[in-house]
C-alpha cells in the first residue's frame, strides 16, 4: 500500500505532463492546419485561352508589339542627395489615361513618362479594318505638342486626366508633375495649345494625384491636386534631406491640396480660369496623397471625394451641396486605420446600387500585412449616417502585394464587376531583399525617418519586387484570383491600370503602365454568350464631359451603378464609356441616369450590345 | 513574458502594501501601454468579421492565455493559478502578432502557455512563453502573420514615457540591470554593424526606440521564470542575446531579436541545469528541482 503511493504520485505527474506534451503537438499542429486552410491556392490550372474563356468567360492576351505599341517607361532622376534610395523615391510616374481625343469613335492612349527629358506619348487609336481585326495605335504626341514635358526645370511629369474645361466638346489634358502643373486645350482634336498661364493653377506641386469633378453643379469642370512631398520641395535642387514622410502612419508633412474652381467664362466668352478654393471648402489636411477619386457616395447629388493616403489613414470628404467639405473620414470608417493608400476606385460589387470603395496598401509575407480594404456600405446608411464595412477579407480580395492601381470592370460580362489589381514596388536584384532595412526605419521616430540622409542604401536591391498581378472574378459577391489562368502572368511592377474596350467589341481590355517597364496591353477575349450595353454621355446643363454621371442599369431583378469618372485608381483614368455586362439576360428594364446637373433621365428597355450615345436633355 | 513573483518568504509575516502590488506592476505598465498605444494610435487589429464577436486579437489573445493557465494549472496542481504572467504572455501576444486571421491570435497564446507546460526539464520552462509562440509563428506562417510594425506616433516622447516608467518598474523588480546591458551592447553592436554594412550608426541605434524592441527590451528579456538564476548569469546570457542578434541582423534577419532569445534562452537555461546538477552532485547533495 505504501509502495503504491509511493509511484501513484510520480506516475500521475508523468501522465499530466504527457497530455500537456499532447496539448502543444496538437495546437503546433493546428498552426500548420489553419495555414493549409486559409491558405490554400486556387485552382488556377487552364490549358491556354480556349479552356480559360470555357471556365472564366475571358482571357487575356499581352498585345502591345502586336498593335505598335513600344513604349518603356522611364522613371525620374532625382538629386544626387537621394542616388542611395534613388529606386523608392523615385518609384512613381508611369500613368495611364484614355481619351477620345479627336472623337473618331476609338479610344485613345495618353501615356506618360518621367526620365529627364523623356517623352510622353499619345497612341492613336487607328480603329479596325473591316473585318473587325485591329489596325494598331500611332504615336501623335509629338506633332500634337504634348510629348515633350519631362524638360529640366518643369519637374518629371506624374500622371494626366482629360476633361472638356470649357465644354467645347473635345476633352482637355491636364499633366500634373513633380513640379509645375501644365494644362493644355484641345483645339478639336487637331492639336492642343498650352493654357497654363491663363489657367490659375498653382506654380509648382508635387502632385500625387489630380482628378476633374465639377464639385458645385455648376456644369463647370473643377479640378483637385493632390499633393505628394511638401510644396517647397524641389526633388532637383534638395536644400536638406529631410524631406521624406515624418512618419511611416501619421505623417502630416505631406503637400497641400488644391481645389481649383472653374470660374467659367465672362460676358465676351473668355474664359477666367481656375480660382483656389481649397481653404474655403475646408480641405486643408497635410498627408501625402496618392491617388483621388469622387462621386456621390453620400446620395446628395454632389460628388464626394475619396483620398488615398500614403503614410497615413485615407481620408473622405462629404460635399456639403457644393458649398464645402466635412472630412467624414472617421465617421464613415474609411479613414479607420493609417496604412499606405495608393489607390482608390469604386464598384458595385454585390449589384445593390451602391458604390463600394476599394483602397489598396502593402502586403508582404513576413514584415507587413496592411492588406487592402473593401468598403462595402451598410445597410440603410446614407447621407449623414453613411457607413463602411470593409469586407476584403471575407470576399478575398485583401491579400495582394505592395499594390497600386486597380480598375472594377464586368472582363467577362457575366453581370459582376470583377477586379484588376497591379502589384510590385522595385524589382532590381531577385536574391536580395531591402525589407530588412526599410523595416529598420519603418518604426523608428520622426527625426530618423524624415531625414533621407539616414536611410540605409539600396544597393540594388529589390522591394517587394516581381510580384504578380491580380485579376479577381467576382462570382456574385465573392472573388478568386485567376489572373495566371486568364493569360495575365507578367511580373512587372505595375501602376496605373486602365479598363476600356479598345476595339469596339462590347468587351473591356485592360491597359497597365508599369515602372520603368513596358506598357502592357491586354486584349480581352469574352464568351460570345454574355451580353453587354454601353453607354456614352455628354453633358449640357452638366459638364460636357458628363463626369460625375451615374448610370444604374436595371435587369433580372438587380441594378447596378456605375459612374462616369475624371479619374480613379492610381494614377489613371478609365475610358468614359460606361460598360456593363448583361450575363445571359435577352433585355434589359431600364437605365436610370442621373447627370451632374441634378437631371434624372430614364431609357426604357435600351437594346443590347450595342453603344447607346445618350446627351442631357436641356 | 513572465511577471515577477515575489519570493516566498522565511518568516511570517504580512506582506507590506508594496509586496501586494509588486506583483501587479508589470502587467499595470503593459496595460497601460497598450491603453495608450491603442487611445493615441489604434495600434489593435479589429477583424471585421471577427468569429469572436468582432473582439480584437489582442482581446482574444488575452482572455485565451488566461483560461488556458486556469483550466491547466487546476489540471497539473490542483491550485487555481495567480494570473499575471498568463495576462502578461496573452496582452504580449496580443500585442506583438499581427495577423488579419484571428485564429491566429487563439494559436499564439495557446502555443506560448502550452510551451510552459511541454518543454521543461527539471521543474523549469526553457523558452520565454510569449517568444517561443511569436517566434514559431514568424518562423512557420510568415505569410498570415507579421510581428507589430505600426508605429506610436514617431515622437520622441513616446519611447521616453515608455521607457521611463519601464526602467522605474525593472528596478522595483530588480531587472534593470538585463535591460541597461541589453542596451548597452545594443548600442556598441549597433557602432560595430554599422560599420560592417556601412550604414548610419544612429539609424542602427535608434531602432530601439521601436515600440516592438521597447516590449522586447522591457518584459521579454527580463522574465524571471526563464532567465539564469543569478545576476552575473543573467549579464552574460544577456550579452549573448545581443551578440546573437547582431549575427542575425548582420544576415538581414528582420525578426533578429525574437529569434535570438529563442536561441540562446533555452540554451542558457540548459546549461544552468547541467551545472548546478552538476555542482549539486560534486557536493554530495541529491539535486533538488530546477537542479539546485
Amino acid at each position: 500500500m505504501k509502495l503504491t503511493k509511493q509511484f501513484e504520485q510520480p506516475v500521475n505527474s508523468t501522465l499530466k505532463q504527457v497530455v500537456m506534451i499532447v496539448i502543444f503537438l496538437c495546437v503546433l499542429g493546428s498552426v500548420f492546419a489553419v495555414r493549409y486552410l486559409v491558405s490554400k491556392p486556387a485552382d488556377i490550372v487552364t490549358q491556354g485561352s480556349e479552356d480559360s474563356i470555357k471556365r472564366y468567360g475571358f482571357h487575356l492576351e499581352e498585345v502591345s508589339k502586336n498593335v505598335g505599341i513600344d513604349f518603356v517607361h522611364e522613371r525620374p532622376i532625382l538629386d544626387k542627395k537621394l542616388e542611395h534610395i534613388m529606386p523608392i523615391v523615385a518609384a512613381m510616374g508611369a500613368a495611364v489615361s484614355v481619351v477620345d481625343f479627336d472623337r473618331d469613335g476609338f479610344a485613345d492612349l495618353y501615356v506618360i513618362n518621367s526620365g529627364p527629358g523623356s517623352k510622353n506619348r499619345l497612341y492613336r487609336n487607328k480603329g479596325v479594318d473591316k473585318a473587325g481585326n485591329p489596325l494598331g495605335f500611332e504615336d501623335v504626341a509629338e506633332k500634337m505638342g504634348i510629348a515633350d514635358l519631362n524638360r529640366p526645370g518643369d519637374g518629371a511629369c506624374m500622371g494626366a486626366v482629360w476633361g472638356d474645361f470649357d465644354n467645347d466638346g473635345y476633352e482637355d489634358l491636364l499633366v500634373y508633375r513633380w513640379g509645375k502643373p501644365e494644362l493644355y486645350h484641345n483645339d478639336k482634336g487637331k492639336g492642343f495649345t498650352r493654357v497654363t498661364n491663363i489657367a490659375g493653377l498653382p506654380k509648382w506641386v508635387n502632385a500625387g494625384s489630380v482628378i476633374w469633378l465639377d464639385f458645385d453643379g455648376d456644369g463647370m469642370l473643377d479640378l483637385f491636386i493632390g499633393g505628394y512631398w511638401a510644396d517647397d520641395v524641389d526633388l532637383w535642387n534638395l536644400t536638406t534631406t529631410k524631406i521624406m514622410p515624418e512618419s511611416f502612419q501619421f505623417a502630416n508633412n505631406g503637400g497641400r491640396r488644391y481645389l481649383m474652381r472653374n470660374r467659367g467664362f465672362d460676358k465676351q466668352g473668355k474664359w477666367l480660369g481656375f480660382e483656389d478654393v481649397t481653404e474655403k471648402m475646408g480641405i486643408t489636411s497635410k498627408r501625402w496623397v496618392l491617388a483621388a477619386a469622387a462621386t456621390d457616395l453620400c446620395g446628395t447629388g454632389y460628388p464626394d471625394l475619396v483620398l488615398a493616403i500614403d503614410y497615413g489613414i485615407n481620408e473622405f470628404y462629404a460635399n456639403q451641396g457644393g458649398k464645402g467639405f466635412v472630412d467624414k473620414s472617421k465617421d464613415t470608417r474609411v479613414g479607420d486605420r493609417p496604412k499606405s493608400g495608393m489607390s482608390v476606385s469604386f464598384g458595385d460589387v454585390y449589384n445593390q446600387s451602391r458604390f463600394c470603395i476599394y483602397t489598396t496598401n502593402i502586403t508582404e509575407p513576413g514584415q507587413i500585412l496592411q492588406h487592402n480594404n473593401l468598403w462595402v456600405p451598410e445597410p440603410n446608411r446614407t447621407g449623414d449616417k453613411l457607413r463602411y464595412k470593409n469586407l476584403a477579407e471575407d470576399l478575398g480580395v485583401g491579400k495582394g502585394g505592395w499594390s497600386w492601381g486597380a480598375q472594377f470592370g464586368d472582363l467577362n460580362n457575366d453581370g459582376w464587376l470583377d477586379l484588376f489589381l497591379t502589384n510590385g514596388y522595385v524589382s532590381a536584384d531577385q536574391n536580395d531583399s531591402y525589407w530588412f532595412d526599410y523595416s529598420i526605419i519603418a518604426g523608428q521616430n520622426s527625426s530618423i525617418i524624415a531625414d533621407a540622409a539616414r536611410w540605409p542604401a539600396m544597393k540594388g536591391r529589390s522591394l517587394s519586387g516581381y510580384q504578380p498581378n491580380c485579376v479577381w472574378l467576382n462570382r456574385g459577391g465573392k472573388f478568386d484570383d485567376i489572373a495566371a489562368a486568364v493569360g495575365v502572368s507578367e511580373t512587372l511592377d505595375g501602376r496605373a491600370v486602365v479598363l476600356v474596350d479598345l476595339w469596339n467589341r462590347g468587351v473591356l481590355d485592360v491597359v497597365l503602365a508599369t515602372q520603368n517597364g513596358r506598357l502592357l496591353v491586354y486584349k480581352n477575349s469574352v464568351a460570345p454568350a454574355n451580353g453587354w450595353i454601353q453607354f456614352e454621355l455628354q453633358g449640357s446643363n452638366s459638364n460636357k464631359s458628363a463626369i460625375g454621371a451615374q448610370v444604374t442599369l436595371y435587369w433580372d431583378d438587380q441594378a447596378q451603378v456605375q459612374e462616369v469618372s475624371g479619374g480613379s485608381g492610381y494614377a489613371s483614368q478609365n475610358q468614359r464609356r460606361i460598360h456593363f455586362g448583361l450575363g445571359k439576360a435577352a433585355r434589359v428594364e431600364r437605365a436610370e441616369i442621373r447627370w451632374p446637373s441634378g437631371k434624372t433621365q430614364t431609357i426604357t428597355a435600351p437594346e443590347i450590345r450595342k453603344l447607346h450615345k445618350i446627351s442631357e436633355p436641356t | 513574458m513572465n511577471v515577477a513573483t515575489p519570493a516566498a518568504a522565511p518568516e511570517i509575516k504580512a506582506p507590506s502594501r508594496f509586496q501586494q502590488i509588486k506583483p501587479f506592476l508589470a502587467p499595470m505598465l503593459i496595460t497601460c501601454i497598450l491603453a495608450g498605444g491603442q487611445y493615441g494610435y489604434g495600434i489593435l487589429e479589429t477583424n471585421e468579421q471577427g468569429l469572436f464577436f468582432g473582439l480584437p486579437g489582442t482581446a482574444v489573445a488575452i482572455i485565451v492565455s488566461i483560461v488556458f493557465e486556469l483550466i491547466a494549472v487546476k489540471f497539473l496542481s490542483g491550485k487555481w493559478p495567480h494570473l499575471a504572467s498568463s495576462y502578461i504572455t496573452g496582452i504580449s501576444v496580443g500585442i506583438l502578432v499581427r495577423s488579419n486571421i484571428i485564429w491566429y491570435y487563439v494559436l499564439c497564446s495557446l502555443l506560448s502557455n502550452s510551451s510552459k507546460y511541454a518543454l521543461r526539464l527539471k521543474n523549469r520552462h526553457l523558452w520565454n512563453p510569449s517568444n517561443f509562440g511569436v517566434s514559431m509563428l514568424l518562423f512557420f506562417v510568415p505569410q498570415d502573420v507579421v510581428p507589430l510594425s505600426l508605429q506610436w506616433g514617431n515622437h520622441p516622447w513616446v519611447p521616453v514615457i515608455i521607457m521611463s516608467l519601464g526602467v522605474i518598474i525593472l528596478f522595483t523588480l530588480g531587472r534593470l540591470h538585463i535591460t541597461l546591458t541589453y542596451v548597452a551592447c545594443f548600442c556598441l553592436l549597433s557602432v560595430l554593424r554599422s560599420q560592417i554594412a556601412g550604414t548610419d550608426p544612429i539609424t542602427e541605434i535608434g531602432v530601439l526606440t521601436v515600440p516592438s524592441y521597447l516590449l522586447f527590451m522591457i518584459f521579454m528579456i527580463t522574465d524571471p521564470k526563464t532567465t539564469t538564476r543569478t545576476w552575473p548569469r543573467q549579464i552574460v546570457v544577456t550579452i549573448a542575446v545581443a551578440i546573437v542578434e547582431t549575427i542575425l541582423r548582420l544576415c538581414r534577419e528582420t525578426h533578429a531579436p525574437y529569434y535570438a532569445l529563442f536561441i540562446v534562452f533555452p540554451m542558457a537555461n540548459l546549461l544552468e541545469i547541467w551545472w548546478e546538477n552538476r555542482a549539486s552532485i560534486d557536493a554530495g547533495q541529491k539535486p533538488g528541482p530546477g537542479g539546485r
